[in-house]
């Protein structure tokens, strides 16, 4: 772009100009501007910030919960064994002799499940990826509504806190799954109160950060950036937006509502008749236990879906700029993307397919759910075509991109038996389900997770991440992570039922599928060996990474428009851009280079 | 595929046409993910940096992935309505008559299986939640004509072969989910409803145990993988004649000591109980180990079980 475009552009008056003041026009004016520590890094209202913040904690975040589940992979693997040098500073009421106890599994189970999605992933892929790269991707200044940003961020901050305390009240932490089905949940310590504290910050949180990306992806959008110009990840991020919206405010009504019952004595969710341990619960009766499972897995469903659209949009957006060309049939993985944020609102029961039901309803949720798989068959069969004809440049973060591809393949097809309700008879609640969503969350979603962090780290430091380490650890992940999740699959169709405190060791039917235990758990451990380059790398590369230029991966959306690590203060770029070109425009023919940058005007 | 799969053997009348679609649904899978797995590297391989300097901007123009698109919603929706729709409706949600089959009570609680026989009257006595005790889980009112015969087990369910068996599923306190892997039966038992479950055995635990023999090489200083709880299938002799393992012994550590001492290298050895109830739902600390088995016998076999049980009673 020559200057003299960027003059034309920037004099195109628009309201976010205005609004923007004059650090937008003159990226130097911020020193005069230079808020208080406090302000510009702790309470910030500025989305990069606040993506930062994001991306930090919720990083924090997946290390806890997966080192829980390290944890757990002990007991599976050698049970009722001591764990090693860790085990005894547990103290005598989780690990007596360090010898972890059963009611301590199940709290590390239920926090692994609650950590690794509501405090990890999402917080990540939306509260991260989202809050730094969506407004910069439709050259926005900041977010719509910066205060409620902030608020979002400190709700789930707070959840945060709320659910790590859990693990110090008497009883310990919740223990009833993440599911914290009723009785159960009910009936259980007060760990599980906090967690129903701690859901209502993060669903508030989550509540606050969708309307807030809706508002922005409507109405802050550069001039020219029409719907259909939109990055696949912008995409993604609006239909993940809807689907917080809508489906968290049922989880959030059924969260107090479980509050209720065990804190002020009602009984939504408890049936009449109830005999724990012997003595009859005192409690007035005629709840439902199905009506929970219900209000849960109608956001809970949907919920998959925000675990996943946001990684199929930042797995795009790098095939794209790592092929060198548009990505195949956009119009067609939209609308896809649409219909399934619609079709995840309707396939819920597919969770419940053995609580009792008839066929009626169990034909109605097989076919949704058998219609749900189209459009991801749809989007995965566009990402793999968009291969074809490219010029690939194998980098770091296409490497991640690239394996989430089969990754995210197996997760799905693996859905398939469970989607239908006869062969849930056989797999429901065993290993297979485990393998089958963690294939979607882990191989899938967390490789694309980091293939964003490679990408967009430049973008944020101005500085790569360094290759060789960066390679080490995709070749640990990727190898690792399939060790410790294929062998699930033959644990479940050999009918190893899921959280199991000895992984199964009484079972008869386990007994040819146990030894498989410690190979996932050692897997599991060298995983977590393979993520040290990855903590090394994250670290060093702020202060010794390569320097590199604002478009470092020669890419053609606007957040590559900005400069480096946009200053902070709703200033992200020096002019606000404008565009005129939908958002893959890779080696067209007649051109000299071979991306054309959405805000470029004239052909060169 | 069915093998391949690993799934464990089926005795039951309708576990084929649920392992059928597993097996349906695997083929699917691995054509699709060999299809694309093929299609992925030799795409990375072809369009490599260093072999295409030049990408091409529009890239694939056929349309064959949309037929192939339309072939899998097709080969989705003939499998649901072929296969899923129709054996949810015809087999596991078509009740038979109670006339027609053996029924039983299973009372879920934390953490064991109370079975409720009717007894030779076949009616089920009343049960009331402030009986329960530690002597009676299942709170039977023994004062109650009907009840005087019934017959309550705990963990252990046995049932006739080749009946049809409808099982009323209740809990007294949380979920549990009835799960019986070799039967390929799963239900959900909800406090607050009852839920029933019905199958027909095909085979008694004899032949369970039978057709699931296998020759274990053994070693010494530890029970081999999936030899563990198991009986031995054959008797062994040591040299002098006596006796080491008579068929129906657990092969125990112990066991292997002494048939490796005598040279034998290999123990003919089935699970003791292959039939077992695993709660497949969390349902507290416990959950583990709410383990029960089930016992399959022929017709004769169950009479004289239940007679053999009704004696207790009398005192």
């Amino acid at each position: 772009m020559s200057d003299e475009e960027t003059k034309e552009n920037s004099t195109s008056p628009t309201e976010a100009i205005e609004t923007a003041g004059p650090h937008v026009a003159a990226p130097h004016v911020v020193e005069h501007l230079e808020l208080g520590f406090w302000r510009k890094y702790v309470f910030s209202t500025d989305h990069k910030m606040i993506g930062i913040q994001y991306g930090i904690t919720g990083l924090l975040f997946l290390l806890f919960g997966f080192s829980l589940m390290l944890l757990m992979r002990w007991q599976l693997a050698y049970p009722g064994e001591a764990i090693p040098f860790l085990g005894e500073l547990f103290g005598p009421d989780r690990m007596p002799e360090g010898i972890m106890l059963p009611e301590f599994y199940n709290q590390l189970g239920a926090m692994h499940g609650t950590i690794m999605v509501f405090l990890g992933v999402v917080p990540l892929a939306v509260g991260a990826f989202g809050n730094y790269i969506l407004p910069l991707q439709i050259g926005a200044i900041d977010m719509a509504f910066p205060k409620l940003n902030m608020a979002s961020y400190w709700a789930y901050f707070l959840g945060g806190v709320t659910m790590l305390t859990s693990f110090f009240v008497p009883g310990g932490a919740a223990n009833s799954g993440w599911t914290s089905y009723a009785p159960l949940a009910v009936i259980a310590t007060m760990g599980q109160t906090l967690w129903l504290f701690g859901m209502v910050f993060l669903i508030t949180s989550s509540l606050l950060g969708s309307i807030n990306f809706i508002v922005t992806t409507i109405q802050l959008r550069a001039h020219g950036l029409s719907f259909m110009r939109l990055p696949f990840f912008v995409w993604a991020q609006l239909v993940t937006a809807f689907l917080l919206l809508l489906a968290f405010p049922p989880l959030e009504a059924a969260g107090i509502l479980q509050l209720m019952d065990r804190l002020a004595g009602t009984s939504f969710f408890l049936p009449s008749g109830l005999v724990v341990s012997g003595v009859p619960l005192e409690v007035s009766g005629g709840g439902s236990p199905l009506l929970w499972q219900h209000l849960f897995w109608f956001l809970a469903h949907p919920e998959v879906y925000v675990l996943i659209l946001p990684a199929m949009g930042i797995v795009a957006e790098i095939i794209a700029n790592n092929t060198r060309k548009t990505l195949w049939g956009y119009k067609s993985m939209v609308y896809a993307l649409i219909f399934l944020g619609f079709m995840s609102f309707i396939v819920w029961a597919h969770h419940m397919f053995l609580t009792g039901m008839g066929t009626t309803i169990s034909a109605f949720f097989q076919t949704t759910t058998m219609i749900i798989s189209i459009p991801s068959i749809v989007i995965l069969t566009a990402l793999f075509l968009s291969l074809w004809g490219g010029s690939i440049r194998f980098t770091t973060p296409m490497l991640f991109a690239l394996a989430f591809l089969p990754m995210f393949g197996i997760g799905g097809l693996t859905g398939l038996p469970l989607g239908l309700a006869p062969p849930d008879i056989h797999l429901h609640d065993t290993y297979y389900v485990i393998g089958h969503f963690h294939y979607i969350v882990a191989p899938g979603t967390l490789l694309a997770l980091f293939a964003g962090i490679y990408y967009w780290y430049p973008k944020v430091t101005g500085r790569k991440l360094n290759d060789t380490l960066g390679k080490i650890h995709f070749w640990g992940s990727f190898i690792f992570l399939n060790g410790v999740f294929m062998p699930m699959f033959i644990q479940g169709l050999a009918g190893v039922s899921r959280r199991l405190y000895d992984g199964g060791a009484i079972y008869a039917h386990a007994q040819g599928v146990l030894h498989l235990n410690e190979f996932i758990s050692v897997s599991a451990w060298l995983l977590g060996l393979a993520q040290i380059p990855f903590i090394i790398n994250f670290f060093m590369s702020m202060r010794k990474g390569k320097k590199v230029s604002d478009n470092h991966w020669e890419a053609t959306t606007l957040e590559w428009a900005a400069t480096t690590s946009p200053p902070l203060a709703h200033g992200n770029f020096a002019t606000v851009p404008e565009v005129h070109r939908g958002p893959y425009e890779y080696s067209l023919p007649g051109h000299k280079k071979d991306y054309t940058p959405q805000n470029e005007r004239v052909e060169v | 595929m069915k093998e391949f799969l690993g799934l464990p053997l089926d005795a039951s009348a309708h576990g084929t046409q649920i392992d059928q679609i597993i097996v349906i649904t695997h083929w699917l899978m691995l054509l699709l993910f060999v299809g694309w797995g093929v299609f992925f590297i030799y795409t990375l391989v072809r369009f490599r940096k260093s072999r295409q300097q030049q990408a091409d901007h529009v890239g694939v123009r056929s349309h064959a992935s949309s037929y192939l698109e339309v072939a899998i919603a097709v080969f989705e929706g003939a499998l649901l309505v072929g296969f899923a729709i129709p054996v949810w409706s015809n087999v596991v949600s078509a009740f038979p008559s109670e006339q027609d089959a053996l029924v039983v009570h299973v009372v879920a609680e934390q953490f064991a299986w109370n079975v409720h026989y009717p007894g030779v009257d076949g009616v089920f006595g009343k049960r009331d939640i402030n009986l329960i005790s530690e002597d009676n889980p299942l709170g039977l009112d023994r004062s109650d004509p009907v009840a005087e015969d019934d017959i309550a087990t705990i963990n252990q369910l046995n049932l006739p072969v080749n009946k049809n068996i409808l099982i009323y599923l209740t809990s007294k306190d949380v979920i549990h989910s009835f799960g019986i892997p070799l039967l390929r039966v799963k239900q959900d038992v909800i406090p607050g409803q009852t839920i029933r479950v019905w199958f027909r055995p095909t085979m008694t635990n004899d032949q369970i145990r039978e057709s699931m023999a296998k020759r274990y090489t053994i070693s010494r200083g530890q029970i081999p993988e999936g030899l563990v709880l198991s009986v031995a299938m054959d008797g062994y002799q040591a040299s002098d004649g006596s006796l080491i393992l008579e068929k129906g012994d657990y092969v125990t550590e112990d066991v292997i000591e002494q048939l490796i001492a005598e040279g034998i290298s290999e123990v003919n050895a089935a699970p003791d109980t292959p039939m077992e109830i695993a709660c497949a739902q969390l349902c507290g600390l416990g959950h583990y180990r709410m383990r029960g088995t089930v016992t399959i016998q022929t017709a004769e076999e169950f009479e004289e079980w239940l007679a053999e049980d009704a004696e207790y009673l009398e005192w």
